[in-house]
């Protein structure tokens, strides 16, 4: 396939994760401030530490209150990665690559853009908890409508990885900043207190009830162990690295345990550190050290993905280097 | 949701007599409206209206920052075009396109025409299409203007005219095959008894045309369609192309010419590119031939089409054809290359660069539509009727300093049809651009083709761009029996 429609495809859906995933976090915040109204706008700037995106808030807003942050996640079109801006980025992949995907799909996300754009018209911050469910599920739509409507290919594969290492990204970053906030509550375990908060942060991966499921009470340890290394999991960070390792493997052909580039290889390494990962190591070692490595060799396969497979170099015989951009 | 009040203002309507009856083919859709109960047909206008929107059928306006896609505005009430006229339409157009190709082909290789003074040879090197790279080109089976949209208007007498040929990269058919979709949701049960030919089929045609046009001995030809960019303002009608033919869409940056071939880069490397259905001007092609700061283009793109290693759809230098001032001439280029009359006439045409026509306009500047020859989309116009005497005297003042830049037509009475007016119907006047595919073997035209009509009242400009908006255009079976479209509604997507 075409590396520019490849690169859309991928795009595309790193996007829409990235949007799904700031609405769950706004209202998972949301309701968790409704519940502990004292500390409310506390717990606005490490939201805004959770998307990376701190340093941009500051220059444009100062202090974190809970209209500037909304706005700034939601509708700021000078924030690359508010809702806002990621759905539109979306639609424009999408629209560069409309022949490519399903009818299905570009109807409905450009019926999404068309809802958050004329929600960002209108004056009223009073964002109701409907909105951002509208959001997670427009989300959630598109990818059934993904899975359902298009050739599970190269394209279809390309826009899985995508999806799957924004994911991972996301969780381990939600999962850095709360957890050095909500740890010195450990000594309340079992308060309600502590229950609404540690609940939140299940909430902000939608892992509440899956949780419960797999471990029962909440335990700040095991909700660990939950969001990074379960297997089953669909938003965790090993989940998520499986997968796109399965997406990878289909678009390279090589078989598993084997790489033909750079983005295979780091892609490949990082799924086996997950793979025998323990908790009891990552908690010698540092969660916040390994959190941060995860995140830091997230990074480095996604500029190796945009190297090996939307740019790459031709190698003529007279050993002229075409670059292919 | 009546036609009672509807009043066709002694212009020649396309669906009433100037009695006021239906005319023939068009008393179903009439009585099937009037039926309807009251704010019905706002209902379905309404629905269809959005459905355009969340579908993303739109064209860029490029003004407007926020607001950059609007809808093409869409008419619920069908146009219907009898069989008969139809085959005289369709028997025209293909002697035209046919006239017109052996024109683009001599002027390129022998000038003929030039030399037997047919054709003043100034007019034709002067003109804003022509392109001196292309002489001593011969595109495969000599077939220069593969894909036309030629401008069909219908007067006060009832007949059709030509008011423009479109040979370069004419648009449009997508809303031609969308109105249709969006129609047969509207009036599944009109359109069934109405016996309407089918348009679906035109992007499996337009597929096969292309293949056809791959450099011998290539047995699974690559075709792709290629894009300016999302940002064109036809950006739509591409994707959509490409996506009904089920090849690839590609930008510039996309290709590459590579050891004498066109290449595409994909993820698994360089792939080779037989046919490319162009649909970007020539002049930004290739920025080795032509200009050389176009972004767009494909270094050394024309090299690799003189050698026959890729084709293209349309050859690059049919412009000299649709230029209008040779418009004026294509009459006798018809009887030059094909010894028979023109079936389509031309509307009537004084180029000022001739003295006699240019004393004639100059004095009847009120009466007549002056057009630059190298302008489109209904610019750089002069509509005599609906000007001032300022206007007026800019354009006396134009056409004396440059001639050869100004022709002159009677200012048509162009025929109306009826259109949804908040509650009521008024009458429009619309154009018709019918499409044709010309193949190796064949010359196709689609049956029907975009009906635009100019939407503001008393207008006779219809472009998209000056307020224009478009119907279906209904072409009739000959004899009776059920339309084969309506056996498969729905069934070629969006």
């Amino acid at each position: 396939m075409l590396s520019r429609v490849a690169n859309s495809m991928y795009w595309l859906n790193r996007y829409i994760e990235r949007a799904e995933n700031v609405a769950r976090f706004i209202d998972a915040n949301y309701h968790m401030t409704l519940d502990i109204p004292d500390i409310a706008n506390a717990q606005w700037q490490p939201l805004i530490n959770t998307t990376g995106d701190h340093e941009l808030f500051k220059k444009l807003y100062g202090e974190a209150t809970r209209e500037n942050a909304i706005e700034f996640l939601v509708f700021d079109r000078n924030n690359p990665n508010s809702i806002f801006s990621c759905v539109r980025a979306a639609r424009e992949n999408a629209r560069s690559v409309r022949e490519y995907i399903s009818s299905e799909m570009w109807e409905q996300l450009n019926t999404f853009y068309l809802m958050i754009n004329n929600a960002a018209k209108e004056v009223s911050m009073d964002l109701p908890h409907q909105f951002f469910v509208d959001i997670m599920t427009a989300s959630h739509a598109f990818i059934g409508i993904t899975e359902s409507t298009m050739n599970h290919g190269e394209g279809w594969h390309f826009g899985r990885m995508g999806r799957m290492l924004e994911r991972a990204d996301k969780t381990s970053r939600l999962l850095d900043v709360k957890y050095f906030i909500l740890l010195p509550s450990v000594d309340y375990i079992g308060s309600s207190y502590d229950n609404i908060l540690w609940g939140a942060l299940l909430r902000s991966a939608s892992a509440f009830e899956m949780y419960r499921k797999r471990h029962g009470r909440i335990d700040p340890k095991k909700i660990v162990d939950f969001l990074l290394l379960d297997a089953n999991f669909p938003r965790a960070v090993h989940y998520c690295i499986v997968t796109a390792m399965i997406s990878m493997n289909n678009i390279t052909g090589s078989p598993r345990g084997a790489f033909t580039n750079k983005a295979e290889q780091s892609l490949g390494r990082l799924l086996s550190e997950f793979n025998f990962a323990s908790l009891d190591e990552i908690f010698e070692n540092g969660l916040h050290e390994y959190l941060d490595s995860t995140q830091t060799r997230i990074n480095s396969v996604g500029a190796a993905i945009q190297r090996d497979f939307f740019r790459p170099q031709l190698v003529d015989s007279a050993s002229d280097v075409i670059t292919m951009e | 949701m009546r036609f009672d009040g509807y009043d066709t203002e002694g212009f020649y309507d396309e669906v009433f007599d100037p009695e006021g009856n239906p005319r023939p083919g068009a008393d179903l859709l009439i009585q099937r409206v009037n039926d309807l109960p009251e704010t019905e047909l706002q209902r379905r206008q309404k629905a269809a209206e959005r459905a355009l929107l969340n579908l993303g059928i739109t064209f860029n306006v490029y003004s407007n920052e926020d607001q950059t896609e609007k809808i093409f505005p869409f008419d619920i009430v069908p146009r219907i075009v009898q069989a008969k006229e139809w085959e005289v339409i369709e028997k025209g157009l293909k002697q035209r396109i046919k006239a017109l190709n052996c024109f683009i082909d001599d002027v390129y290789n022998d000038q003929n025409i030039l030399k037997d003074g047919i054709v003043p040879t100034e007019l034709v090197l002067s003109a804003d299409g022509f392109r001196k790279p292309c002489i001593g080109l011969k595109p495969p089976g000599g077939i220069w203007c593969h894909i036309t949209g030629t401008d069909l208007v219908r007067g006060g007498d009832g007949e059709f005219y030509v008011l423009e040929d479109n040979l370069r990269c004419p648009s449009g058919v997508s809303y031609v095959l969308e109105n249709r979709s969006l129609m047969k949701r509207t009036f599944p049960m009109v359109f069934d008894a109405c016996s309407v030919q089918p348009v679906t089929d035109y992007p499996s045609r337009l597929l096969e045309m292309l293949q056809g046009l791959a450099p011998q001995g290539v047995r699974m030809p690559s075709v792709v369609v290629w894009t300016p960019g999302i940002y064109n303002s036809a950006y739509f009608e591409h994707s959509f192309l490409a996506q009904q033919m089920g090849v690839p869409l590609v930008e510039g940056g996309d290709l590459l010419v590579y050891n004498g071939e066109v290449m595409m880069r994909t993820t698994k490397g360089l792939e080779k590119v037989d046919v490319i259905y162009r649909r970007i001007d020539d002049d930004f092609m290739d920025p080795k031939t032509f200009r050389a700061d176009s972004m767009l283009g494909v270094p050394g793109l024309m090299a690799a089409y003189s050698s026959g290693n890729v084709a293209l759809a349309n050859a690059p230098g049919t412009g000299v054809a649709d230029d209008k001032a040779i418009y004026a001439y294509v009459p006798e280029i018809i009887r030059y290359y094909l010894k028979e009359e023109p079936i389509i006439n031309n509307v009537p045409t004084y180029a000022c660069w001739r003295d006699d026509d240019r004393q004639y306009v100059l004095e009847n500047l009120d009466k007549l539509v002056v057009k630059a020859v190298n302008e489109s989309g209904g610019y750089g116009m002069l509509v005599g009727p609906h000007s001032t005497a300022e206007e007026q005297a800019e354009f006396a003042k134009r056409i004396k300093a440059n001639p050869r830049t100004y022709i002159a037509q009677p200012t048509l009475a162009l025929s109306r049809v009826p259109v949804l007016v908040d509650d009521h119907f008024e009458g429009r006047h619309v154009d018709l651009r019918p499409y044709i595919l010309y193949g190796k073997d064949s010359i196709y035209v689609l049956p029907g083709g975009l009906t635009r009509v100019a939407l503001k009242k008393g207008s006779l400009v219809v472009n998209s761009s000056q307020g224009g908006g478009s119907k279906d255009t209904w072409v009739l079976n000959a004899e009776g029996g059920s339309s084969p479209e309506s056996t498969m509604q729905n069934q070629e997507g969006l």
